[in-house]
């Protein structure tokens, strides 16, 4: 019988260092690595003139975040076995609070937080009714991506909205200004939110808790976790980011329109699948939808550079998204 | 003498299914309590309310003889109560620490785990209490590699590790080779010769009675008999569980209002 007091004195145990064990450990982001590389290389070798210019990878480091800073709490969705599809329509409902309350109080900093505690509040519905009514995510959440963006319209009466406003204000700059009048803030944002999620996921009982009932519902309640409790704060956590990602996207073009977010929700999902996050739930690593999403966010500027027409963009989405993740089945299989 | 924990009259029912009705039942200082019964009598929902899974729908649950009410697993665990279940309760994708850890993480009052630590412990752990030698085995590994005895090794340490002085085995040899079955036997005598107290549950009668103080026989939801193992001869026990499956009684005779939804 082993008691506390004798576990105190426990040597801090050094891990020794094997490559297999880290190919075995890390197989999902070596995987996409390696895709990552691969394509960087047939890129470079088919366009040199765009993609040794730095041009390119500003561009890149301007227009991805807008999605991949949503693709980081959709990330921890999914490793807790849960889908989430109404962020698009949260990021827009996001912005409307934040023009309602800009309104009615000329606050840019009431504004924004306003904005965050609407995606907050959408989120932890989303938790609410999937926890509390035992609805599946996936139909719950085409529920309230529907619901969000017919709120949005009624609200706005369909309307656009110049946000000049706010694009004078402190808050641009903050969100999406250039350092050095080059490197967009936005990315700033990216890095931030994954090292943030990463930390929640990897160094907090929060994220310990994601993975335990992704993986193993039954028992993680069997062992006395709340599970319901931790749905909803992912919910909630998808939610808040979702809105402040809204705001970002919004900031960028000083401009409000009705459909913000149409058009991310294949390119973030993609992102996390490509990264090797299973949808079963209980695996998936933030990094590796990091580089999934510049991956997504490379291509069709690639597709172009290289030479083919805007039509094969598409097409070789979809031929790099199933190649990438029939790999990430094979390496879970074979790396066990 | 207090009991070190004790549930009085307590039910519970799942919509119209009555699992268990006016049961009493104790747990003494250093005793390991055998529980028998056939399938569906409601020995795992009785061990869910002594470890706070299931709220009983009326009744009481003391411990060290103070009531405590809305027990959740959290708070039982807390108490010194650890519960290794037939199905093990392990998340079968995640690392060995994790799986030590489940539920009951090292971390500081922000929520911050201390891996480092984690991981250490389990190192310790695995090389002092559940012989893993080879050095395939690390705290990182994902425990679906593990064979089934090694899965139970796991569950039975994570019981261990936290000092808990109540160990609920529900079922433990299901699935155990004959050589980790006897493991498992010497192991539940050990948690008596460590002075802490076990319920054990099992089908097979031999088992209990090999390891138990005392004999608890449920049947549709009802305790029917009680025996001390050192009163009663194995044969004596067996005649007895036979009675109770034909009549619903210890004594012959058929309980009154026995009938069930």
């Amino acid at each position: 019988m082993s008691a506390m007091s004798e576990i105190e004195a426990v040597q801090p145990y050094e891990e020794q260092f094997s490559l297999a064990r880290f190919a075995r450990s890390n197989g999902a982001q070596l995987g996409i690595l390696g895709v990552f590389f691969l394509l960087w290389t047939i890129f470079i070798v088919s366009a040199p003139e765009t993609f040794l210019s730095p041009q390119i990878y500003l561009a890149f480091m301007s227009t991805i975040p807008f999605f991949a800073i949503m693709a980081m709490p959709l990330t921890v969705a999914v490793i807790a076995g849960e889908m989430d599809l109404s962020f698009t329509s949260i990021m827009a409902i996001g912005m409307v609070g934040f023009m309602m309350v800009h309104d009615a109080t000329n606050s840019i900093l009431l504004a924004f937080l306003a904005a965050l505690l609407t995606g907050l509040f959408a989120g932890f519905l989303n938790g609410v009714i999937v926890v509390q009514f035992g609805i599946p995510s996936l139909v719950a959440t085409i529920g309230t991506q529907f619901f969000w963006r017919g709120a949005v319209l009624v609200l706005s009466e369909g309307k656009n909205g110049s946000l000049l406003y706010a694009g004078e204000s402190l808050l641009h700059p903050i969100l999406v200004g250039k350092i050095g009048g080059v490197f967009p803030m936005q990315m700033i944002w990216l890095v931030i939110v994954t090292v943030a999620t990463w930390v929640l996921l990897n160094k907090h009982r929060f994220g310990a808790h994601v993975y335990l009932i992704g993986d193993n519902e039954k028992s993680a309640r069997l062992m006395g976790i709340n599970a319901g409790r931790v749905r909803i704060l992912v919910f909630s956590l998808v939610g808040i980011v979702s809105a402040f990602a809204g705001v970002v996207a919004s900031m960028y073009v000083t401009y409000f329109w009705p459909s913000l977010g149409d058009g991310y929700l294949l390119r973030t999902l993609a992102s996390v699948f490509l990264g090797g996050t299973s949808v079963f739930g209980g695996t998936g690593t933030i990094l590796g939808t990091f580089i999934g999403a510049f991956i997504i966010g490379a291509i069709e500027a690639a597709t172009v550079a290289i030479g083919l027409t805007g039509f094969w963009t598409q097409l070789i989405y979809g031929l790099i998204i199933v190649a990438s993740v029939t790999m990430h089945s094979y390496l879970r299989r074979s790396l066990k | 003498m207090t009991y070190r924990i004790e549930l009085k009259n307590v039910s519970k029912s799942f919509g119209e299914v009555q699992a268990l009705s006016g049961v009493d039942f104790q747990v003494g200082q250093n005793e390991v309590v055998g529980l028998l019964g056939d399938n569906g009598a409601g020995k795992s929902t009785l061990i869910k309310i002594l470890n706070g899974f299931h709220q009983p729908t009326s009744g009481e649950i003391y411990f060290n003889g103070k009531q405590v009410r809305n027990l959740t697993v959290q708070k039982a665990r807390r108490l010194g109560v650890e519960t290794v279940y037939q199905e093990r309760a392990l998340a079968e994708l995640q690392t060995l620490w994790r799986n030590i850890f489940l539920g009951r993480e090292l971390s500081n009052p922000l929520g911050f785990m201390d891996v480092r630590r984690m991981k250490a412990e389990t190192h310790y752990l695995m090389t002092q209490s559940m012989g893993f030698t080879s050095s395939a085995v690390t705290p990182e590994s994902p425990i679906q590699t593990f064979s089934g005895g090694e899965k139970q090794g796991v569950a039975i340490v994570r019981a261990l590790y936290f000092d808990a002085d109540i160990i609920i085995l529900d079922e433990p040899t299901m699935g155990l080779s004959l050589k980790e079955t006897r493991k498992l036997i010497n192991f539940v005598h050990g948690i008596r010769a460590a002075g802490k107290s076990a319920v054990f549950i099992d089908h097979n009668i031999f088992h209990v009675y090999s390891v138990a103080d005392r004999v608890v026989v449920i049947d549709r939801g009802r305790v029917a008999g009680e025996f001390r193992c050192a009163d009663i001869t194995l044969d004596e026990l067996m005649n007895k569980m036979y009675q109770i499956a034909e009549t619903g009684s210890a004594d012959g005779e058929t309980i009154e209002g026995d009938s069930l939804g």
